[in-house]
């Protein structure tokens, strides 16, 4: 029964339930397990902080919900990270969905030349390159998107897209139903409103 | 790469587009949400709101207006103009603003500015300063729209502002606003090349040339604008066009 989004203690749901509307999508914003199990995709969008949005979750049963959702799932920013192993936001175990862990951008591992004097957090249009999904449908490789955050999640097997801010990090991810992209497709103009399209018709 | 970003700024008043000349005298320039939704699709990578209404139904026509805002525009948009609370912010950002600037408010009481970072995160406050280089060579702080001086120096409070958690700074030349001479680059690069969040230079953009020598030599992230986008002295694509050309990143 269409497209739910996830309800929790995060900013930017109603950014995300707008763009949706935008390319005439509708969808329902709940916490309600049976809603959430029923969707067809899922939406799981997050704008704040790993370790009170991980307790959030934990005190709801959402945590366990999300992790056993069958239907394509689509985390974005933190809603990415927090489907990740670990994030070093306040030392917080996560959902352990994509085998990857979460790190701050301090200039550790920084690639020669380019990791002196960068600002945290990344605000603003970076690239996108590498793209190997389904999600990326007729997104031309280094394509921009709006990113907005501090913290990175490293590359892996599961890595689908990357970006490059003083070292190459995991822009998006995919694992069987799950899919997670740290930029914010709603606020990346036509190129995020495609990748939005790609989710819900195309994955 | 992570780009520079042009961002035009649209004054509003009851609802309406407006653009002050050095702060005043302001001309009419339009809808807010069709000219930022033009702006969007001309490739503005961010838009700022700015709201100068000074009645008492200020509150619920500005959380209207950027209700609207945020259905019809599809890139990241800033809100200030009088916020002093939490709760002023709380209800901008439900109703779908990604960042709000303060100002005056967080000037005398900086507190404010700790509690929105503690509130809604970093990311979404930007500390919007008016500065003026007085005679003794300093800049100093400027409040209320640049009406009243105040004795702290920009680069100290702009320390205090990132220190208690701004995530952006945004700064006004009020020696430059208006007068299409350029940006202030001394105290846009003093800023820039020492504080950990971007810095949105702002005041003075009168050619494209101008946002070369902010973007490049004066360091700023981000460069805004007004007038010269609202009454098309440039346009934004052959703007980012030539930053392009001169070896400034941008999205294109």
């Amino acid at each position: 029964m269409g497209l739910a989004i996830v309800k929790y203690n995060a900013g930017n749901i109603q950014s995300v339930l707008y763009a949706l509307e935008r390319i005439g999508r509708q969808a329902v914003v709940t916490d309600d397990p049976a809603v959430l199990r029923s969707a067809d995709k899922v939406i799981f969008p997050g704008v704040g902080e790993a370790s009170t949005a991980m307790e959030y979750l934990r005190a709801r049963g959402l945590d366990e919900l999300i992790v056993g959702l069958k239907q394509p799932v689509l985390g974005i920013c933190l809603g990415m990270q927090l489907m990740c192993s670990y994030s070093e936001e306040n030392d917080t175990s996560c959902l352990g969905i994509f085998e990857t862990s979460v790190r701050k951008f301090d200039g550790r591992g920084a690639e020669v030349g380019v990791g002196a004097g960068l600002k945290v957090p990344q605000i603003g249009w970076n690239n996108v390159f590498d793209l190997r999904s389904k999600l990326f449908d007729g997104v031309p490789e280094n394509s921009y998107c709006y990113f907005v955050h501090g913290y990175y999640a490293a590359l892996s097997e599961d890595t689908i897209g990357k970006t490059k801010y003083g070292l190459t990090y995991s822009s998006a991810l995919h694992k069987g139903n799950f899919y997670g992209v740290q930029f914010h497709p709603e606020k990346s103009a036509q190129v995020g409103e495609r990748i939005l399209q790609n989710f819900i018709d195309g994955v | 790469m992570l780009t520079k970003r042009i961002i035009p700024c649209l004054d509003i008043k009851d609802g309406r587009t407006v653009k002050g000349v050095n702060f005043e005298n302001i001309r009419d320039a339009g809808d807010p949400v069709e000219l930022g939704a033009l702006y969007a699709q001309q490739g503005a990578d961010e838009l700022v709101f700015l709201d100068i209404t000074a009645t008492n139904e200020k509150r619920k026509t500005l959380r209207e207006l950027v209700n609207r805002i945020a259905h019809h525009i599809n890139i990241p948009f800033t809100v200030g103009g009088g916020i002093s609370s939490v709760e002023d912010v709380s209800l901008l950002l439900q109703n779908g603003a990604d960042k709000i600037s303060v100002n005056t408010s967080a000037f005398k009481r900086p507190e404010l500015i700790s509690e929105l970072a503690k509130e809604f995160g970093s990311q979404c406050v930007v500390l919007a300063i008016d500065t003026k280089q007085e005679e003794d060579g300093q800049w100093y702080v400027y409040l209320n729209g640049g009406r009243v001086k105040t004795d702290r120096l920009c680069m100290n409070w702009a320390r205090e502002g990132v220190d208690r958690g701004a995530g952006e700074i945004l700064l006004t030349s009020m020696n430059n606003d208006g007068t299409k001479k350029g940006f202030a680059l001394d105290i846009t690069k003093e800023l820039a090349g020492s504080l950990s969040v971007p810095v949105i230079a702002s005041g003075g953009g009168g050619t494209k040339e101008h946002f070369v020598d902010v973007l490049g030599a004066g360091k700023a992230d981000a460069a805004l604008a007004a007038s010269i986008f609202h009454f098309k002295e440039i346009g934004i694509p052959e703007l980012k066009e030539y930053l392009q050309e001169h070896n400034i990143t941008v999205r294109l």
